[in-house]
């Protein structure tokens, strides 16, 4: 229980602090949340940011991609939030929570006074609501898709508003990433007074209480948000924030060279030191919050066979990858999970870069001249794989080194992921953007067996591991975080020992701003939170 | 005349129910499912047989068929798969912004082609000639990508004298009512807006002219000068007309048939879409879309933007036919 209370006591402290002293709740000054620690140090103008492509909804309960999720993050709450320097989560609608002995129930305490930008009061009641709308398609207000539903309220079966102030939500089995779950973009909370007026167009005119409101909506050009002067937490430093779409890579940086953009993503490798150079720009490089992998296939003839899954993993020259494709800036893997996610086990030993190591197992296991098999690559870049085709050419030839001689094949991302779904590839190139940043969020959806039916698998590598398997359940149940750092622990340690995957990389977080933009420090969830950003005069 | 035009547009019953049925045919078709497309990485068994559901995936094809038939017929394309947007509010507001695009593109490509394709012609074997024709051949093979950076680089980037990307500045206030924005910006009277639209047309239209441009100097100097060869020029040459009457008052307009017809022709194509050069100036036309669509497979918005795309060629080429009589009074359609 340590762990909640590290949190809880802080909070409990700062509550009595107000009721105390409520003369502390003047003034900006007061820090909420870890996110204000700073006032800003200016307010007003416009902050413009491009990503490379626009929302495709503005409901946070019906998206799934990342450019919804960065423009519907700042217009919406959630019941706790990621820290402002990591993932691990604090208050945010709530203000305190507890967990039952048996970890099935969970009380949320909801902060008073806040409203939503339609002036509805937030309560209870919009928390059931928002959570009702997207559990049942056949709610009147079920958002179109919901696509995160079933995954951030895993195991929740009913949640009730016990009074105002007081949510609860009922567990059919203890599960740990709950809480984590809670700070999800899925769970931010809706206007149910908007949904209703708007029905099937509350995409459109999105009503949260985050801390800039909507303005306008030009599809695949900009969405425009004004401060919410009434935020909770203090309003936002600037006035207006824009989110423009600009799709191609190098026009989008030269946007942020004319001055007419503040903040980019998605930068190429090659223009990093053009940025470098510009004195008037700032590229960020920090660890991200995924991993780039290749599966084997540990049904297929010879990956059931541990020898050859290890000779494919001396195989590998991870720096040499990272040096050609990533400009340098990933992280060779040696874990399915990034470094920036707790519990990573940084003893485990890499698989260093061996040919002869590789052709030597492969002996052993009766290839001594090694065998001809297929290298299956995804024809989409992805945050994980910066150039699909070249790294796929890449590993060929590293391969073949070793005397494994794959031929490459592709298919288009909707195909591709059916397919390696079925169990169809020997090897194939695929990855993992953390949601959560829990490790339960890679490493029982990735390689637990739970998750290897095929057609159905999330685990690629159809890796079935009691051992594993017994592990992960336990850290779902437990409570406390070091408890359960230590159950992932051990798994890692199987996991690479059975070497169902070649770690490849867990690619740099990037982006690249104006000297001018003050106080931006882009989250290891890569969420651009902007309400405490400020442009310097 | 009006029963031609009864007529043709009588074909374009057909014509909508073979698109219909083929669009829907090949979405099916396609492997790749869109609630797994959707849920990428992501997808986990439920979620996916969820989804699944909610969007009718699961209901027999010819089921699946016959109701958006019906729906169509009754003018409701359905939603988008991916947004819950209408698919006609999304046509709605997507098509202008391409229509704007072609019809800038299309006015550069045909004045400047027709000019010089015309001066070609008359000045065969001319320096003008030589150069006007390989520059086209180079306009024909440049790649898009490439020639849209460049200017990019040189005219926006360089001497800042275009923006970079983008239809509207974002601080310009400007009621949309057609989202066609010049013709926003007229209606409301506000020459800041119109003339900042203009702006940022410039270097996508010049981008998107140069193949078609190519295409309309090549065909109006072969035509022109096929027609400079008949009998009836060397009559008029022969009754003491100037070079220049000649061409203006007799050849030109018997050589643009097949001029309008490439016109006609490229008008379609840009119509379904300039998806280079829509992604490199961050232009949100109907191209990006159909592509989005089509690799999220969100079947009702693929198949909504293709029938209206199909039908605008249809009508395109419908008003071509048309023009052939003006300009060939030879031809009559009854």
């Amino acid at each position: 229980m340590r762990y909640r209370f590290r949190i809880l006591v802080p909070v409990l402290l700062l509550t009595a602090a107000l009721l105390i002293a409520p003369v502390n709740l003047q003034g900006a000054a007061m820090a909420r949340t870890s996110w204000d620690a700073k006032a800003c140090g200016a307010t007003g103008g416009t902050l413009v940011f491009a990503q490379a492509d626009d929302a495709v909804s503005l409901d946070p309960n019906d998206i799934e991609d990342g450019f919804s999720v960065n423009i519907d993050s700042n217009m919406f709450d959630t019941l706790v939030r990621f820290r402002a320097d990591g993932t691990q989560v604090e208050p945010s609608l709530a203000e305190s929570w507890s967990v039952s002995a048996d970890g099935k129930t969970w009380t949320f305490k909801l902060r008073a006074g806040v409203k939503f930008h339609d002036g509805t009061p937030f309560n209870a009641e919009a928390v059931k609501f928002t959570y009702d709308r997207q559990i049942n398609n056949k709610h009147p207000y079920f958002p179109g898709a919901a696509p995160y539903a079933s995954f951030s309220y895993q195991n929740v079966t009913k949640v009730d508003a016990v009074d105002a102030q007081t949510v609860r939500f009922n567990l059919s089995a203890p599960f740990a990433p709950f809480l984590t779950n809670m700070a999800m973009f899925s769970t931010a909370i809706v206007s149910p007074t908007a949904v209703k007026k708007y029905g099937k167009d509350f995409f459109k005119n999105p009503v949260g209480t985050g801390p800039f409101r909507f303005v306008e909506w030009v599809k695949k050009d900009h969405v425009t948000m004004a401060a919410n002067q009434d935020y909770w937490a203090g309003r936002p430093c600037v006035d207006r924030l824009i989110a423009r779409a600009i799709p191609d890579n190098t026009v989008r940086l030269l946007e942020l060279e004319n001055r007419s953009v503040h903040v980019i993503d998605q930068v190429n490798p090659p223009d990093y030191e053009r940025i470098r150079k510009n004195k008037d720009l700032v590229l960020f490089t920090g660890p991200g919050l995924n991993t780039g992998y290749i599966a084997l296939n540990v049904e297929k003839s010879p990956f059931n066979d541990v020898r050859i899954r290890r000779a494919v993993n001396y195989a590998v020259n991870k720096a040499a990858l990272i040096r050609a494709f990533y400009a340098g800036v990933g992280a060779p893997a040696k874990n399915p999970i990034p470094p920036t996610i707790w519990s990573y086990n940084d003893a485990v030993p890499a698989y260093e870069y061996s040919v002869e190591k590789a052709k030597q197992l492969l002996a052993e296991a009766g290839y001594p001249n090694g065998f001809s098999t297929e290298l299956w690559w995804p024809n989409r870049a992805r945050p994980y794989l910066t150039q699909p085709p070249k790294i796929a050419e890449a590993l060929q030839a590293q391969l073949a080194a070793a005397g494994i001689r794959a031929r490459l094949v592709t298919f288009e991302w909707g195909t591709y992921l059916e397919k390696i779904r079925n169990a169809e590839h020997s090897m194939a190139i695929i990855g993992w953007i953390g949601d959560n940043g829990d490790p339960d969020n890679f490493l029982y959806v990735l390689l637990d067996k739970d998750n290897a039916e095929k057609g159905k698998a999330n685990n690629y590598a159809f890796y079935k591991s009691e051992a594993v398997h017994s592990l992960l359940i336990k850290a779902q149940q437990v409570g406390e975080q070091s408890q359960r750092a230590a159950l992932y622990r051990q798994a890692q340690v199987i996991i690479h020992n059975d070497a169902p995957w070649v770690p490849l990389v867990h690619a740099a977080r990037v982006a690249a701003y104006r000297k001018a933009v003050q106080n931006y420090f882009p989250h290891p969830l890569e969420i651009r939170w902007l309400h405490r950003v400020w442009l310097a005069r | 005349m009006g029963r031609y035009l009864g007529r043709r547009l009588l074909e374009l019953i057909p014509v909508f129910f073979g698109v219909l049925l083929v669009v829907f045919i090949i979405t099916r078709l396609t492997p790749g499912d869109p609630a797994v497309v959707m849920l990428g990485e992501k997808a986990t068994p439920e979620a996916v047989a969820r989804l699944r559901e909610v969007l009718g995936l699961n209901e027999p094809l010819p089921v699946q068929f016959l109701r958006y038939l019906g729906r169509t017929v009754q003018g409701d394309l359905g939603r988008s798969i991916q947004s819950n947007e209408r698919v006609l509010v999304e046509l709605i507001a997507r098509f202008p912004a391409t229509i704007e695009l072609t019809f800038a593109a299309m006015l550069i490509a045909s004045g400047v082609g027709i000019l010089t394709g015309v001066i070609a012609a008359a000045r065969q074997n001319s320096w003008f000639d030589g150069v006007s024709m390989i520059t086209a051949l180079f306009g024909f093979s440049m790649p898009i990508f490439w020639l849209g950076i460049m200017l990019i680089l040189l005219f926006a980037s360089y001497l800042g004298w275009f923006p970079i990307s983008g239809r509207l500045d974002y601080t310009i206030d400007l009621a949309r009512q057609t989202n066609l924005y010049f013709v926003d910006a007229l209606l409301a009277r506000n020459w800041a807006a119109a003339a900042n639209v203009l702006r940022h047309l410039v270097l996508p239209a010049v981008t998107l002219s140069t193949v078609p441009l190519a295409i309309i100097a090549r065909m109006t100097r072969s035509s022109l000068l096929e027609v400079l060869r008949q009998d009836y020029v060397r009559t008029a040459r022969a009754k003491g007309l100037t070079e220049g009457g000649v061409i203006a008052r007799h050849a030109l307009r018997n050589a643009f048939i097949p001029v309008i017809t490439v016109i006609g022709l490229n008008v379609g194509s840009l119509l379904g879409g300039a998806i280079l050069t829509e992604t490199i100036f961050a232009w949100p036309g109907i191209g990006r879309l159909v592509v989005d669509a089509i690799f999220a497979r969100d079947y009702p918005l693929v198949q909504g933007a293709v029938l209206v795309i199909a039908l605008l060629f249809v009508l395109v080429n419908l008003l071509v036919d048309l023009s052939y009589a003006y300009l060939d009074p030879r031809i009559r359609y009854g």
